[in-house]
């Protein structure tokens, strides 16, 4: 399959086969890696890079993790191409402005990706959708011993891995989990929440990482430590963490149902009325309705044929991917009723006449 | 509140950093966040942090710093381009320059020492770097009991664990 064509199609990452998980929406691992004696990608030269560029698609492409990848230098994709793969976490923001020399190579399934002259000559990651972060450093480890075959990585006895930045030094490693937490957010307890995790060193972000707020109650939380613990005892400790603050949300969610049931039904109620009815719609909107809209999905409040729609939606309803099934650029204005067009016609189809659990 | 820097400005930008379950928090005005280098609409680092400002993990200017502007000697990258970046040049710069990493590592890690995966090419040289520091200790133990015949063997065993091409560091 080419890259044109992983493009083409909706996510693949959500619609193959991966289940529909109500807190955990997904769980990712990246590795950074350099090369021993070649100079990090922001500080070589454009021609270096090249080389660099070339030799590791040639070895990331011939790793049996790997089989049946496409590969594309950034120099190679559109703007609305690199949008498309920043909307799927693909590539980051940084490596999307990167031109010659730069690129990203992408197994058919989106569950392993490589970065390559991102921040550090490769960037690995593997991601899966809910919480199987111990499955997905196994399978992004794999990766990367079968990348130590061919490339000598740089490396010290007392600093571990060697990357561009001192904060990733060490294992590499960034373990991080995105969580749907719309209860605790109605709970107003996100905050002691966020800033519990803070204290124990994990990094809390929004749904597009460093900076971004939290909308639609999608929250990052990842390792902000790198050297010192090793990639199980990271990925232990995180995930013992995230079950806890499940098991939080989950609580929230019954606390409202039992004390706050009207404006629960009340907010869930009215996001279906705009999503169902809206023409205009941005991306923002969308997302908190969509957010609602999966509580009471989650909650069985609101009932659904398919209830990975929601998920769906919440990727196809973003810039890039709007304008990739137009085929062509959108306005702002355009893009909002292409979306609000979409949004009712995918929930049409996927709403059941009403929830089944109301006012009984 | 009063910047941090000039003590004299109000400080507007707040900037909180939790490091080993410590919670640093650093106020600056406008102006000296902007004359340290910072975006100071974007988000900021860790590292532009503790390199720009010190905070607690003071980083300390070497006294040779304005002295000629020391680069690695690998890449070339002068220590004004790594503050200026917060990113390291090449492999060999954290060894050119390891005096202001070492306090930096220090505030964002758990330790200073590397625990978990090592490349296997790697863990086959630390094997014998080990092993070696091992028959080091034991020579030292043998030469001061004067028991040179103990030491003799060690030395040799030492000696064709260098020839395996074993780092002696």
């Amino acid at each position: 399959m080419s890259m044109e064509e992983m493009l083409q199609r909706p996510s693949a990452w959500l619609t193959l086969g991966e289940p529909h998980s109500p807190v955990v929406v997904s769980s990712r691992v990246r590795l950074a890696r350099n090369i021993q004696g070649a100079a990090f990608p922001g500080w070589a030269g454009d021609e270096e890079c090249k080389h660099i560029w070339q030799r590791l698609e040639e070895h990331v492409r011939a790793c049996p993790s790997m089989q049946a990848c496409a590969s594309a230098e950034m120099s190679g994709l559109s703007m609305l191409d690199k949008l498309i793969l920043f909307e799927r976490h693909l590539i980051s923001r940084e490596h999307a402005a990167r031109k010659e020399g730069s690129g990203i190579i992408l197994r058919e399934d989106e569950v392993l990706s490589v970065m390559v002259n991102e921040e550090d000559h490769l960037r690995l990651q593997c991601m899966r959708s809910g919480m199987d972060l111990r499955g997905t450093w196994e399978l992004v480890n794999r990766l990367d011993s079968e990348i130590e075959e061919f490339e000598s990585y740089a490396f010290s006895q007392h600093l571990g891995y060697l990357t561009a930045c001192p904060s990733n030094v060490g294992t590499g490693m960034r373990a991080s989990v995105m969580l749907h937490l719309p209860g605790l957010v109605m709970m107003n307890e996100m905050s002691p929440v966020a800033k519990g995790m803070a204290k124990i060193g994990l990094a809390v972000r929004g749904l597009w990482g460093e900076g971004s707020e939290a909308a639609g109650s999608m929250y990052q939380v990842s390792n902000q430590m790198t050297l010192g613990e090793s990639e199980t005892d990271i990925i232990g400790n995180l995930e013992q963490i995230v079950l806890e603050i499940v098991e939080h949300e989950k609580n929230a969610r019954v606390r409202l149902m039992e004390h706050r049931e009207h404006v629960l039904r009340d907010q869930i109620g009215r996001a279906v009325g705009i999503l169902c009815n809206a023409h205009v719609l941005s991306s923002k909107e969308a997302l908190d309705l969509l957010s609602n809209l999966r509580l009471g999905l989650d909650m069985g409040i609101l009932g659904m044929k398919d209830v990975k729609v929601v998920d769906d939606l919440l990727i196809l309803t973003q810039p890039g991917h709007l304008q990739k099934m137009e085929g062509r650029k959108l306005k702002a204005d355009d893009r909002d009723q292409t979306r609000a067009m979409l949004v009712r016609t995918m929930l049409k189809n996927a709403l059941q006449e009403g929830g089944k659990k109301k006012n009984e | 509140m009063k910047c941090e820097m000039c003590d004299e400005k109000e400080a507007t930008i707040h900037l909180t950093q939790v490091v080993d379950g410590v919670v640093k928090k650093v106020h600056l005005c406008e102006a000296c966040a902007a004359k340290s280098g910072f975006d100071v609409h974007g988000p900021m680092s860790i590292t532009d942090l503790l390199l720009g400002m010190g905070g607690e993990a003071e980083v300390q200017e070497p006294a040779h710093v304005h002295a000629g502007e020391t680069a690695c000697p690998q890449c070339h990258m002068r220590r004004a381009d790594f503050k200026k970046s917060g990113r390291l040049g090449c492999p060999e710069c954290y060894e050119a320059f390891s005096e202001e990493l070492h306090p930096l590592i220090k505030a964002m890690h758990r330790s200073e020492q590397h625990t978990g995966k090592v490349p296997v090419s790697e863990s086959e040289r630390m094997r014998v770097t080990n092993e070696m520091r091992e028959l080091q200790k034991q020579l030292e133990e043998a030469v001061r009991k004067e028991d040179y015949e103990q030491a003799a063997t060690l030395r040799d065993r030492i000696n064709r664990l260098k020839k395996q091409g074993g780092a002696s560091s």
